[in-house]
This record gives C-alpha cells, sequence and structure tokens, in this order.
C-alpha cells in the first residue's frame, strides 16, 4: 500500500524540513562573498537599465519593435534582482518559492494579456463611448 | 513498543514522533515563504492596475499622452536612487545576518535616504503634472497613470516606515530571532518593490517616450 | 464636523426598517446585557475574542456566518414576497428599497456566509489532519476573522444609519459611479469588502503556508487527507484573486472620491474594464468558495461508506486542474457585451473544459460509496442531495457557457437559477455537511440527527420548489431582480418559487432547533472518545473538543490513512499502543490585535464612508498603533506543562481504551 518508508529517506518533494526560506542566502556564505553578490546584482542592473535608457530615445532599434525590446530587457533585469537580491534558485530546497513565484507570474499573465485581448476586440467592435452617450440625448 | 506480529505490507499507521524529528518547523522558513506568498498576491495587485493601464494608456480624452508629460532625465535619477537603495539593503541585511551593528545601521540609513529621495521627486513629479492641469482627473489614461505609479510610491512610502520601525526595533532589542525574520521579510519587500519599478520605468515610462 | 452624517441618514420614514433595527437592536442589547449581568464577559474575552487557537477561530467564523445566513435569507423571503405580489400591482417594496435588498442578499451571501463558513471549517480542521498545533500565523489568523466581522457589521449599519447599495451585488459602472449612485449606499459596499478582504487574504496566506510548510513529520503530500488539498487550492485562488478585488474596488473608491476616470462614462473612462477585472476575480471566488465543499464530501463520502476515497490520484490532480483552469474562463460571466465571437468562443469551450475535473470528482465519490457500507446519516444526506443537485447546476452552466444560449439567458432568472444551484447545491450543502460532521470535533457532543435529517428534506425540496421555476420563467423571458411585473404566465411559477421559499425558512427553523435541542441534551449526544463516526482522518484520534495543543506528542505518518490503519491495530490487539513520554508544549499566547485592530478598522470604515475626515486618520493612526504595539511584545508564547498535557491525554485514552474493550466484548 504505501512504498514511502518513514525515517530519513522520505521522499524529496514531500517534507518541509530543509527548505530554504525565500530571500535567504545559502548557509556558510561570508560577509565578502554576501557583499560579492549584490554588487555582481547592481552592475548587471545598472548595465540593463542604460541600456533600456539608451534604446527608448535613439534610433538603433526599429521602432515598433522597442516596446518587445524594452520588455525582454525589464524581464533580465527582474531576473537579475530574483538571483543577486532574493537569493532565489532552482535548487530542491527551493522548489516552493519557485513554484508560488511560477504560478503568481502565469495569474500576471493571464490578467495582463487577456485583458488587453479582451478589452481591444471590445473597443473593436464598440461604438466609442461618446457617441453612445450622444445618442442617449 | 508493543508486541505484534508485524504485518510485511501494511504500515502500523503513524507511531509517536521523536524530538529530533520535529525540527521546531524553523519558523524562519515558515516566516519568510509566508510573506512570499503575500508578497506575490501584492504583485497581482500592481498587475491588475498595470492591465488598466494599459488598457486606458490610449484614453487621453484629448488631453497629454507619456510622450508630453514624462521626463526621462526624472525616471533615470529615480531608478538610480531605488536601484540603489536595493543594494545598500543589501548591504544591511548582510549585517543583520552577521549581527554587525554598523554595517546594519549604515545600510538602513542610506536606504532610507535614497528611498526618500525617490518619494520626493515622484511627490514633486506629481504635483508639476497636477498644477500643469494633468492631473489624475483629467484622463482615464491619467487617472491609471497616477494609481499605478502612486500605489508603487505608498508601498515605498510603507516600506520606509517599516525601514524605521525595524531600525528602531534593533535598537531596542538588538538582533533577536523573531526581528531577524521581520527583517528577512522587509528585504524581500524592498528588493520587490524595485522589481515593480523596473517593470513600471521600462513599460510606462519608456515606452510611453520611445519613437513609435 | 461629522461629514455627510446627520439625522437624516437614518431612515425614520420606512417602518419595515425600523421595525427591524429595533428589534435587532433589542435582542442584541439583551444578549449583550445577560452576558455582562451572568459574568461571562472574562471568560469570553479571555477564551474566544482574544483566542489565537484554530479551532476557536474556525468556530467564530462559522457562528458569523450563520448568523448572517439569517440576515441574507430575510433578504431572500422579502423579494420572493415581492415577486409573489408584484404581479400586475406594486407590491409592498418600493423600487428603491428593492434595490438595496437584492443588493445586501447577493453581498452578505457571498462575502459574508458562504466566505466564512468555509473558511471557518478550513480553520477548524486542516491543522488536526495534517497532525499539527496551529496554523502557520495565529495571531494573523484571529485578525483576519475580525476584519471579516468589520464588514460584516458595517453592511448591517448601513441598514439604519444611511442605506445600502442598489446596484446589485457586483457594483457596475456606470450605475456605481457617484453621479448615478450619490449616495452612501455604494462606499458602505466598497469599503465594507475592502477590510474583510484584507481578512480573506490573511487568511489564504496562513492556509497556504499551513499546507505547504506545516504538516506532521511523515505527511508527505500524497498522504494528506483530501480536504487539505482542497484547502490548498481554494487558498492559492484567495491569494491569487483577491487582489484583483481589491484594485478594482479601490479604482471605484478612487473614481467616487477623488474624481478620477477609470470606470466613468467620460474623461476616458472604460465602464468595461470593471466587468473584466471584477470578473476576472468573481470567478476564481466561486471555486474558492466551492473547492472546501468538494473536500467535505470527499471526507463525508469516504466516512460514511466506510470506505477509503475512490481514486485519491486522480482526485488531487482534478482539483488543481480547477485551481489553474479557474483563472482561464472568466469572460463568461459578460459574453453579451460586446467582445467578438472569437473572444466569446475561446473562454467558452475552456468554460466546458473546466467541467471535466468537476465531472471526475463526481464519479469518485459515487464509486466511493459504490462497494461501501453506507450509513445514512445527515452529513451524506447532504453528499447525496449536493450530487444529484450540484449536476444539475452544472449542466445549466454548461449550457450557459455556449455564447448563442447565453445571449438569450443572460441576467435572466435561469442564470439566477443557475448560480443558486451549483452554490446552494454545492457550497451550502457542503458547509451544512461539514458542520453537521465537525460539529462533535470542535464542541464534544454530536447534533440531533433526526432533526439534521428533517433540515436536510426540507432544505433540498425547498431548494428544487424554489428554483426550478425559476429556470422555466427564465427561459419565458423574465428578467433577474424585477420589482414587478405583467406577465401573467409567469405569475404561478413566482408563487412556487415563494412556496420554497417557505419550505427552506423552515429547514432553517429545523437547524435551529436542531442546535438547540442538541446543546439541551448535550450529555445524551456526547462525543466520549472523539472519533463518533468512525473516521478515518486524523483529526478523529483527538479528545472531543481538543485540548489547546491538538496532539499530546506530534505523530509521525507511516502511510495513506494513518489514522484508520492505526485504529485497525488498536482494535486487533484490544488495546490502544503505549503512553507517550509527556512534554511540556509551547502554544502561542492569545492576542487582543486581532479585536482591536478590527476595532480601529470599523471606525475607519464608517468615517470614509460618511467623509468624517478627521475620524479617518484616527482610526487609521490607532489601526497601525496596534500592529506596532503587537510587534514590541516580548513574549510570544505561553507553556503548557507536562502534567497537564498528560492529565488531558490520559482522559481520552482512557475513554477510548473502554471503547475498544466494548468493541471487543460485544464482537
Amino acid at each position: 500500500m504505501s512504498q514511502d518508508s518513514s525515517g530519513p529517506h522520505v521522499s524529496a518533494n514531500a517534507l518541509p524540513q530543509g527548505d530554504a526560506a525565500p530571500g535567504d542566502e545559502h548557509a556558510g556564505f561570508d560577509i565578502a562573498s554576501g557583499i560579492r553578490g549584490y554588487l555582481i546584482g547592481l552592475v548587471l542592473a545598472v548595465g540593463l537599465s542604460a541600456v533600456s535608457f539608451y534604446i527608448a530615445r535613439s534610433t538603433i532599434v526599429w521602432a515598433p519593435s522597442i516596446p518587445i525590446a524594452l520588455s525582454v530587457l525589464a524581464i533580465a533585469q527582474m531576473g537579475v534582482h530574483l538571483v543577486f537580491f532574493l537569493h532565489i534558485t532552482t535548487g530542491k530546497d527551493s522548489v516552493n518559492n519557485v513554484l508560488a513565484l511560477a504560478f503568481g507570474i502565469l495569474i500576471v499573465m493571464l490578467l495582463v494579456f487577456g485583458s488587453l485581448w479582451i478589452i481591444s476586440n471590445l473597443n473593436h467592435n464598440m461604438l466609442p463611448m461618446e457617441q453612445i452617450m450622444n445618442m442617449q440625448r | 513498543m508493543s508486541a505484534h506480529a508485524p504485518s510485511a505490507q501494511a504500515h502500523e499507521g503513524y507511531r509517536f514522533a521523536r524530538a529530533d524529528e520535529l525540527h521546531p518547523h524553523d519558523k524562519r522558513v515558515i516566516v519568510g515563504y509566508g510573506f512570499w506568498i503575500w508578497l506575490i498576491s501584492d504583485i497581482i495587485l500592481f498587475s491588475a492596475f498595470f492591465a488598466t493601464f494599459a488598457v486606458l494608456s490610449e484614453n487621453t480624452d484629448g488631453g497629454p499622452s507619456g510622450r508630453e508629460l514624462f521626463s526621462v532625465t526624472t525616471v533615470a535619477i529615480e531608478t538610480a536612487c531605488l536601484l540603489f537603495s536595493s543594494f545598500t539593503c543589501g548591504i544591511a541585511m548582510i549585517g543583520a545576518h552577521a549581527q554587525n551593528r554598523a554595517m546594519y545601521y549604515w545600510g538602513m540609513a542610506v536606504t532610507f535616504v535614497l528611498g526618500l529621495a525617490f518619494l520626493g521627486i515622484e511627490i514633486h513629479e506629481f504635483s508639476e503634472l497636477i498644477a500643469e492641469g494633468a492631473g489624475p482627473t483629467r484622463s482615464g489614461f491619467l487617472s491609471s497613470f497616477f494609481a499605478l505609479v502612486g500605489c508603487h510610491g505608498l508601498h515605498v512610502t510603507a516600506g520606509l516606515l517599516w525601514l524605521l520601525t525595524m531600525v528602531a526595533q534593533v535598537w531596542a532589542k538588538g538582533f533577536r530571532e523573531d526581528i531577524q525574520r521581520r527583517l528577512l521579510c522587509f528585504g524581500l519587500f524592498w528588493h520587490t518593490l524595485d522589481i515593480i519599478w523596473v517593470g513600471l520605468f521600462s513599460l510606462v515610462y519608456l515606452v510611453g517616450v520611445a519613437p513609435q | 464636523m461629522f461629514g455627510k452624517l446627520s439625522w437624516a441618514a437614518i431612515p425614520f420614514h420606512q417602518p419595515i426598517i425600523m421595525v427591524t433595527s429595533g428589534v435587532v437592536a433589542l435582542v442584541l442589547t439583551s444578549v449583550i446585557v445577560w452576558v455582562i449581568v451572568k459574568g461571562h464577559l472574562p471568560y469570553l474575552w479571555r477564551e474566544w475574542i482574544t483566542s489565537v487557537d484554530h479551532k476557536k477561530i474556525g468556530v467564530m467564523y462559522v457562528i458569523l456566518a450563520m448568523v448572517m445566513l439569517l440576515r441574507g435569507f430575510s433578504d431572500a423571503i422579502m423579494m420572493r414576497a415581492q415577486q409573489a405580489l408584484a404581479y400586475g400591482a406594486d407590491g409592498f417594496l418600493p423600487p428603491e428599497h428593492y434595490n438595496q435588498v437584492f443588493s445586501a442578499h447577493g453581498t452578505i451571501m457571498i462575502f459574508f456566509v458562504a466566505m466564512p463558513f468555509v473558511i471557518g471549517l478550513m480553520n477548524l480542521v486542516v491543522p488536526l489532519q495534517l497532525g499539527e498545533r496551529d496554523v502557520a500565523f495565529p495571531t494573523l489568523n484571529s485578525v483576519g476573522f475580525w476584519l471579516t466581522a468589520t464588514g460584516a457589521l458595517l453592511v448591517n449599519i448601513s441598514l439604519f444609519i444611511g442605506e445600502f447599495a442598489r446596484t446589485g451585488w457586483l457594483p457596475y459602472p456606470p450605475l456605481s459611479e457617484l453621479n448615478y449612485s450619490p449616495g452612501v449606499g455604494v462606499d458602505y459596499y466598497l469599503w465594507s469588502l475592502q477590510i474583510s478582504g484584507i481578512g480573506t487574504l490573511l487568511s489564504g496566506v496562513n492556509l497556504v503556508t499551513t499546507v505547504l510548510k506545516m504538516r506532521a513529520p511523515g505527511m508527505t503530500y500524497m498522504r494528506m487527507p483530501m480536504f487539505c488539498w482542497t484547502t490548498l487550492a481554494s487558498n492559492l485562488l484567495i491569494v491569487a484573486a483577491f487582489p484583483i478585488l481589491t484594485a478594482t474596488l479601490a479604482m471605484l473608491l478612487l473614481d467616487r472620491y477623488l474624481g478620477f476616470h477609470f470606470f466613468t462614462n467620460d474623461g476616458g473612462g472604460n465602464l468595461m474594464m470593471f466587468m473584466n477585472l471584477i470578473w476576472a476575480w468573481g470567478h476564481p471566488e466561486v471555486y474558492i468558495l466551492v473547492l472546501p465543499a468538494f473536500g467535505v464530501f470527499s471526507e463525508v463520502f469516504s466516512t460514511f461508506s466506510q470506505k477509503p476515497l475512490f481514486g485519491y490520484r486522480s482526485m488531487v490532480i482534478a482539483t488543481m486542474a480547477i485551481c489553474v483552469l479557474s483563472f482561464m474562463v472568466w469572460l463568461h460571466h459578460f459574453f453579451t457585451m460586446g467582445a467578438g465571437a472569437n473572444v466569446n468562443a475561446i473562454f467558452g469551450i475552456a468554460s466546458m473544459i473546466i467541467a471535466v475535473p468537476t465531472g471526475v470528482k463526481v464519479y469518485n465519490w459515487l464509486f466511493t460509496m459504490y462497494g461501501g457500507r453506507v450509513v445514512f446519516s445527515a452529513p451524506i444526506l447532504w453528499g447525496i442531495g449536493f450530487v444529484v443537485t450540484f449536476v444539475i447546476g452544472g449542466l445549466t452552466g454548461v449550457l450557459l457557457a455556449v455564447p448563442p444560449a447565453d445571449f438569450v439567458l443572460h441576467n435572466s432568472l435561469f442564470l439566477v437559477a443557475h448560480f443558486h444551484n451549483v452554490i446552494i447545491g454545492g457550497v451550502l450543502f457542503g458547509a451544512f455537511a461539514g458542520y453537521q460532521y465537525w460539529f462533535p470535533k470542535a464542541f464534544g457532543f454530536k447534533l440531533h440527527e433526526g432533526l439534521g435529517k428533517a433540515a436536510f428534506w426540507f432544505w433540498i425540496t425547498g431548494f428544487y420548489l424554489a428554483f426550478m421555476p425559476l429556470y422555466v420563467v427564465g427561459l419565458m423571458g423574465m428578467t433577474r431582480r424585477m420589482q414587478h411585473y405583467d406577465v401573467a404566465a409567469w405569475h404561478p411559477w413566482i408563487l412556487a418559487a415563494a412556496g420554497g421559499a417557505v419550505l427552506i425558512a423552515i429547514g432553517i427553523g429545523c437547524q435551529i432547533a436542531q442546535l438547540i435541542v442538541s446543546i439541551r441534551h448535550r450529555e445524551a449526544l456526547r462525543d466520549v472518545t472523539g472519533d463518533p463516526w468512525n473516521g478515518r482522518t486524523l483529526e478523529w484520534a483527538t479528545a472531543s473538543p481538543p485540548p489547546l495543543f491538538n496532539f499530546a506528542v506530534i505523530p509521525h505518518i507511516e502511510g495513506e490513512e494513518a489514522y484508520w490503519r492505526a485504529k485497525q491495530r488498536a482494535l486487533e490487539q484490544t488495546r490502544l499502543r503505549d503512553e507517550p513520554e509527556y512534554e511540556s508544549i509551547e502554544m502561542p499566547r492569545n492576542s487582543p490585535t486581532g479585536f482591536i485592530c478590527a476595532f480601529f478598522a470599523t471606525i475607519l470604515g464608517f468615517s470614509l464612508i460618511w467623509h468624517i475626515w478627521w475620524l479617518v486618520v484616527l482610526g487609521f493612526i490607532g489601526a497601525w498603533g496596534t500592529f506596532v504595539v503587537f510587534a514590541w511584545r516580548d513574549h510570544h508564547e505561553e507553556v503548557i506543562p507536562a502534567e497537564t498535557v498528560a492529565r488531558l491525554d490520559r482522559a481520552n485514552r482512557s475513554a477510548r481504551t473502554q471503547r475498544i474493550a466494548e468493541l471487543g466484548a460485544s464482537s
């Protein structure tokens, strides 16, 4: 009936003991390596921000694709923040943290892109509001 | 324990856990995870405002649009303030972990100053917009802009108040375990605010002023 | 000085409200006076109001739900009576009053009956089922409950100070905007829900963390009871969906208070965005309500068929699938509002797909009963009634998911019948089953079985009589929320529906009688061992009611249905396992934080509604100050000495030993 036995070999994805708190660095870090991590993150983030500001003000990128380029850079920078500032890893002790984040991102995507799709579809099919209001007068 | 004929396949249901198996649930993990879940909900809150902004971004009602209103220099300075404050917050957290008071207090102090600078610049930006007739009551676009960016600003304000409280707590009670747990949460909060700002400056301001 | 508040806010000219308010004030005052005079206040303060015990908080949630059920049902009786009388006539409720009645009915039933009921059951049961001592954040749990109570209080205050919203339970703009609803009604609605929404969110965070991070050693995910899985799914939805509600109501508040243009007709507002966002919350909300009910039925069917739940794995997958899919169907609530055919089609298909995992669950429940030795107790009656009723409601839902059909049926009484079908047949029946099932665990004595069955039969026949005619009349074209009508063909059906409401009222009367009778006869109904139903999950391993610390020693789980297996072993050997080594236990201290925070939240909400700005500032400072004071606390825990633990546990052990002996002697 049960394959799991008691004792220390309980199935890995089951028990919360040994999980890492989100935001915690791995055990055994020292001040120097800690600062180095944040410094690398800062440099990367500054770099990505600078690129974003640059392409938004120049003509180096084809204009209609600028929003996509900015989105990609933003996602990259968010990733830098997650890894270097929030210490989110893909280790086994971080599964719950990553899953929760992934769930959140899914909902955000559904909400934002769903709303954009629905409302633009509506706007396309419906008269503008001023016209509807004028019809009622 | 009790004498019985052990059945090879079936298990006994449960036994009493030993003290070493109870790991007192590492409160830090529980508190950190709970806060993380709340933070995810807060991100979804922002995304609702963001979705509304995206939908209303063209609804200027004949009034000014982002292209006319946004100052890229201002946004760049705000971005630098918040980004560096995230870095100094990290330093403060390292100081707390190492129980190094100097590192902690200096880190928190600089974080506070940078955060306050961000807020000051943003309040100035808002009051200028309102003064020139581009306040939140002007159009749907401006309503959603003020709400989205303002929501972030309110979170930063709450964060600064929280920061002061955490400095006071460490000063009064030292690096006690429960205070360390709250600092873990504060760090998560402050960094997440910067993550949200990345989205805001990229997709609200820069997209708004980019060539079309 | 007092903002918009004046003596004119009290509706002296409306006799129904004045009489009701008078009666409520009288009852409330008598209860409070009785409590104080009899000296129960210190006990109430110490044991209940400042309690951070998940069991007590769960009970208080359920009490709130049942009291508000009476208020929401009174609204329902008034609506049915009005519609029965208003054929070619005015009825007794003028339109501006009738509109408030149906708005209050929906708001109260969803937010202050269904939500607290399921949250209460989850709070009461989940830590026990997980082999734990409490939820992850006990004090936050208390705050969450009291904030919910604040919301309920504000809605009820609107009855006799001011007015309630007239917009329906979801305040669609532009009607809910300031120019079309200039009174305080919509503001009562908005602030009440914003405050209780915070409470709900706290509960969501709490239960997600509890299920994912606090389980007894050895309890892997696949050894959790099904109720804990549905708790996880439901609370993940709370965490994901309630921020959307908060944001959307905040936008409407900004429109009303500060002149923003989110949803206005002019200034570039887009009122459809309100519908879009509110239903992006609203659809997950109904799954938040029904998933715990599904969990209750999984427990009930298994226990009373005396069989393990059929298809546990597929149940888990179905539950998590529903959790994710519930975020992909929300447009089906506004098919008719202007989106094109392709958008409607995608969401229509998604709405049909989400019926599949629910179907899997229904088959699993049926197969649980099949081959079992079914005990036809009151809880399983609710379960069988649920299967039949909910399937019908689900079928009408799948019909409504077809956009062309919905174009005819949207906002008709067909829709009203459908959602009452699934909410009453699903959520309410599940709540009542859970109430009957876990009452002995909470209070130490069972509810009277006969009256429970009578209540069920009156409820189910009343439900069918009240709502099946509404399907018919909806197909005939009757719109929802009608204050009067003159179509002769509808009248007999509406009369039948009123008759159904009467039967339901009798059912509620049976439930009230059941409670009174059970308390009177509690010694005869006493649950001596803590396991009155021959249960299979860990909550039945504790005494009824459990001690504060739940388990004297935390169990180490060895496999599925751990309690059932341990019980079988004990019955085989006709003895309990050896006594454990008792140690002292640390439990979180009680705290008035929740109650005090809610007190200030009530002041804050009331002063925001009536524009009393100086009071707003005070209320805000008070609420925030409460938290800072709480954060400054040095002693978070109190110790329960080992002797107390031993004494309580030994009492339960001797009761169980006696029961084993009785069972051994009779076999």
